[in-house]
């Protein structure tokens, strides 16, 4: 146990941690986005299996890294379409949508993967980038700036994210249909336009959260996210659709995540019980967060499709 | 009038109608307004003077007819292109963003000037220009949520300015607002129209009608009714177009000699939602053949005050609610009743009736299980129809038949049904709360009708309402209540609509 506290594993288990947070913070703020306009989308697990398949299949083809980021962005973009016909033109109920995504994205790609590889062969992983001078930086370097590219996109997005929704006018239009789409209406703001970019958005960046996903890992299983957007649609909850929290709980949940699999490594944890250890990162991080979280509001108009009257 | 600027017609409406499935809400309307006047639409719940002014302001398009601005045709499909053509509207339910500043709900859907980045301090600066102009108070960096109702109506007038609004449509303005409120919004109002602006003004109050309009139009079921002007009109020519037939404003009501206090509550503490106090120490008697009316502006603890007078709020120790000598302060509803307590609630659809219950089983929604309507544990279906229609008779209600679902009847007739029921057993103490709210002025002048019988009858009547007119229409004695606190009892032969409109909003002290 004592050797578990030393620097090098500690500075290890921060890297890891923020690495593994880097496709829940993609998801996640796209899903603020999103929600932030009034739509939750529960799909966006599924999208981020098929974007994720995109990027390992071109990939896998082309050995061309930035093709497959540029598939699983367009895959993202393409159900983002799917998902705004489906909740802002047919105004069907979102919650019971947004299920129909996951599955469509989990048996899809599954059936691609199967049809189209069929055995599992790694593919190139995305390299690691060292920020000059920073990434030599005692402690911090290692475990901040000696990351692979979608990580620190990842975190540029969140100023990005914040900026964006609080000082653009296009961010004022999303909080205000997300809260009362009958004012922005009456001011000739159209609720249409501005949700649908949202949820493009939304599923653009949950496309890149599955590309990050399957480029670290470096290799396409079927039902590769085991989950993971379902964990960053409840982080957009338990973040009180703030960027910034967002951020936290993703880290949080990163930083669990990387010390359970130390331990585990170090065969801390018995065998036994590493089933329920793999358990132990959700759960600590919805704990934490549930108590962490304070009470605030969503979006007032969240799930409720527009219809003027 | 007389300069040129005031005789050119800003607006004109020609021959408009419009349908939705089974309604015609407007049905072959002409209206016009001028520059430097106020148009003012009059109509009851649903004679469709919403809809005409969502035709004007794009939201609706027109079936049939042609609108024409400037003395040029027309076409505004939305929002944006009336903004565009200078016509601002204020709707009957704010359009504001509660979590967003003052500034922000302004800026929205205005192209900045920093793109594309917002530019709130530039909008700051000209909303406070523009508060300085008209007396539009308010800060731009404040939370609309934060705000009061008569500051909100505001931050919707500045809305309309910014955007330069030579037409102004405000969709019953003053439904929320405190008669001081009422009386620095026609102050505002005024001005606007001095500087050549056309205002159309929509209400159902007559006398704010009367004191606001240059012209006025009444419309009923969706067509005009006729056109008049304030000089010409009086209350009661106004009411009689509205309605269709005549009606009396002010109930008749015959000499009564009072009894003794049949409810009497001392020193009554309640607590409100929030936790604090929303009833502070009150005492008040009401007294056998009188109406007490208690006025205020709503949220000054009426409702918590109802509420624990009929039983469904727990009072703090130390005060007491006695009833004919008896002392029902911890009782519970069903012992009150029997007692002889009815009340009318102020959410009728919530606490009023059962939604999805047909008008009969509203109508005996209290007292089925008395042996009238109940034989051997069964509800008696036959006395309780033979009841049912009765009561339908009776009080008027207007419905199909009595397995009429009650919430397909409309507010006045769902207010009727629960009056039968509450009437029923001769109350000795009623409590009515909003009882004409929402309803329609046929309904109402047959409520208060009602209400004045009891008196005769002898029972205690107690009057919550925040329609000052009603009030002095029907009460005996007026209570004024403001901040939990009854702050004056005024016999209502010496009250002043001015003096009690100040009380209510606490300016004045007795
Ligand atoms: N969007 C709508 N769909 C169907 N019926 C409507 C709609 N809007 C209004 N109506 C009906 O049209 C009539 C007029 O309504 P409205 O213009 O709101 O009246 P007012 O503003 O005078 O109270 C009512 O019978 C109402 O039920
Ligand atoms: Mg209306």
């Amino acid at each position: 146990m004592s050797d578990f506290f030393t620097l090098t594993v500690l500075v290890a288990v921060v890297g890891s941690g923020v690495r593994l947070a880097t496709p829940y913070l993609l998801a996640g703020l796209g899903e603020t986005v999103g929600q932030k306009s009034g739509v939750l989308n529960l799909g966006i697990d599924g999208v981020m299996q098929l974007s994720a398949f995109s990027a390992y299949f071109v990939v896998l083809k082309t050995d061309n890294l930035m093709l497959g980021v540029l598939a699983g962005l367009a895959v993202g973009a393409v159900m983002g379409v799917f998902y705004g016909v489906i909740t802002i033109v047919f105004k069907a109920t979102q919650g019971i949508s947004g299920i129909g995504i996951f599955i469509f994205g989990l048996g899809f790609s599954d059936l691609l993967f199967q049809r189209l590889v069929g055995t599992p062969k790694p593919i190139r992983q995305l390299p690691t980038i060292e920020i000059p001078f920073l990434s030599e930086l005692p402690v911090v370097g290692e475990a901040l700036f000696q990351h692979n590219p979608l990580t620190y996109v990842a975190f540029i997005l969140v100023p990005v994210t914040i900026l964006f929704l609080g000082k653009t006018t296009f961010g004022l239009n999303i909080r205000a249909v997300g809260e009362n789409p009958h004012a922005a209406d009456s001011l000739g703001v159209s609720v249409e336009r501005t949700r649908y970019v949202a949820i493009l958005i939304g599923n653009t960046m949950a496309g890149l959260a599955g590309v990050a996903l399957v480029l670290e890992l470096g290799i396409f299983q079927p039902n590769l996210t085991q989950g993971l957007g379902f964990i960053a649609v409840a982080l957009v909850y338990f973040g009180s659709w703030r960027p910034s929290h967002v951020m936290a709980g993703a880290l949080l949940y990163g930083l669990v995540n990387a010390t359970v699999l130390q331990l585990k490594a170090r065969n801390i944890i018995p065998l036994s019980f590493s089933e329920l250890a793999a358990m132990a990162p959700a759960v600590l991080t919805i704990v934490a967060l549930v108590i962490l979280a304070q009470r605030v509001k969503g979006p007032a108009a969240l799930t409720k499709p527009f219809i003027r009257h | 009038m007389g300069t040129s600027n005031t005789t050119k017609v800003l607006l004109e409406m020609r021959g408009i109608t419009k349908r939705f499935p089974g309604v015609i809400a407007n049905e072959d309307v002409d209206f016009d307004v001028r520059n430097g006047e106020v148009h003012t639409l009059l109509g009851e719940n649903g004679a469709g003077k919403s809809t005409l002014m969502k035709i004007v302001f794009g939201l609706y398009q027109a079936d049939e007819g042609e609108v024409l601005l400037r003395g040029e045709p027309i076409d505004i499909r939305s929002p944006s292109e009336a903004i565009a053509a200078r016509i601002g509207m204020v709707h009957q339910h704010f359009m504001l963003v509660p979590p967003l500043t003052v500034a922000e709900n302004v800026a929205l859907g205005l192209s900045s000037s920093r793109r594309p980045f917002t530019d709130l301090a530039k909008v700051s600066t000209r909303i406070s220009e523009i508060s300085d102009a008209h007396g539009l108070a308010v800060d731009p960096s404040t939370e609309v949520w934060r705000l009061s109702v008569g500051e909100r109506q505001r931050v919707e007038i500045i809305k309309a300015l910014y955007r330069d609004a030579e037409l102004l449509v405000l969709d019953e303005p003053t439904a929320v607002l405190t008669p001081q409120e009422v009386d620095d919004l026609f102050v505002i109002l005024r001005r606007m129209v001095d500087d050549g602006r056309g205002l159309i003004f929509i209400s159902h109050k007559l006398h704010e009608v009367m004191a606001l309009s240059d012209r006025i139009t009444v419309l009923r079921d969706g067509r005009v009714a006729g056109s008049t002007t304030p000089a010409e009109a009086t209350r009661e020519s106004l009411a009689r177009m509205m309605v269709g037939r005549e009606v009396r404003l002010t109930p008749h009501k015959g000499k009564v000699t009072v009894g003794d206090a049949r409810l009497s509550i001392r020193n009554l503490t309640v607590i409100g939602d929030r936790g604090t106090p929303a009833v502070k120490n009150l005492s008040l008697d009401v007294l056998g053949g009188e109406i007490l009316g208690i006025a205020g502006v709503s949220g000054n603890g009426q409702r918590e005050f109802a509420e624990a007078v009929a039983g469904l709020r727990h009072t703090e120790p130390g005060g007491t609610i006695t009833m004919d000598g008896a002392d029902i302060t911890t009782s519970s509803t069903r012992v009150r009743r029997n007692l002889g307590l009815a009340y009318v609630p102020e959410e009728r659809m919530r606490d009023g009736v059962v939604a999805e219950f047909s008008v009969s089983e509203n109508l005996v929604l209290v007292n089925h299980g008395s042996r009238e309507f109940t034989k051997r544990g069964l509800l008696a279906t036959g006395a309780i129809r033979r009841r049912s229609t009765e009561m339908v008779k009776q009080f008027a209600v207007k419905t199909p038949t009595i397995d009429t679902p009650i919430a397909s009847l409309s507010g006045g007739n769902i207010q009727k049904v629960v009056m039968a029921r509450e009437l029923s057993a001769s109350p000795g103490v009623l409590l009515a709360c909003q009882p004409t709210r929402g309803v329609d002025i046929g309904s109402a002048e047959y409520i208060h009708s009602r209400l004045i019988e009891q008196r005769e009858r002898g029972a205690a009547t107690l009057v919550v309402s925040e329609d000052l007119d009603e009030i002095l229409g029907l009460a005996d004695r007026i209570a004024v209540m403001y901040e939990g606190e009854i702050v004056a009892i005024i016999d209502s032969a010496d009250a002043k609509r001015e003096e009690i409109g100040l009380l209510m909003a606490g300016v004045l002290e007795t």
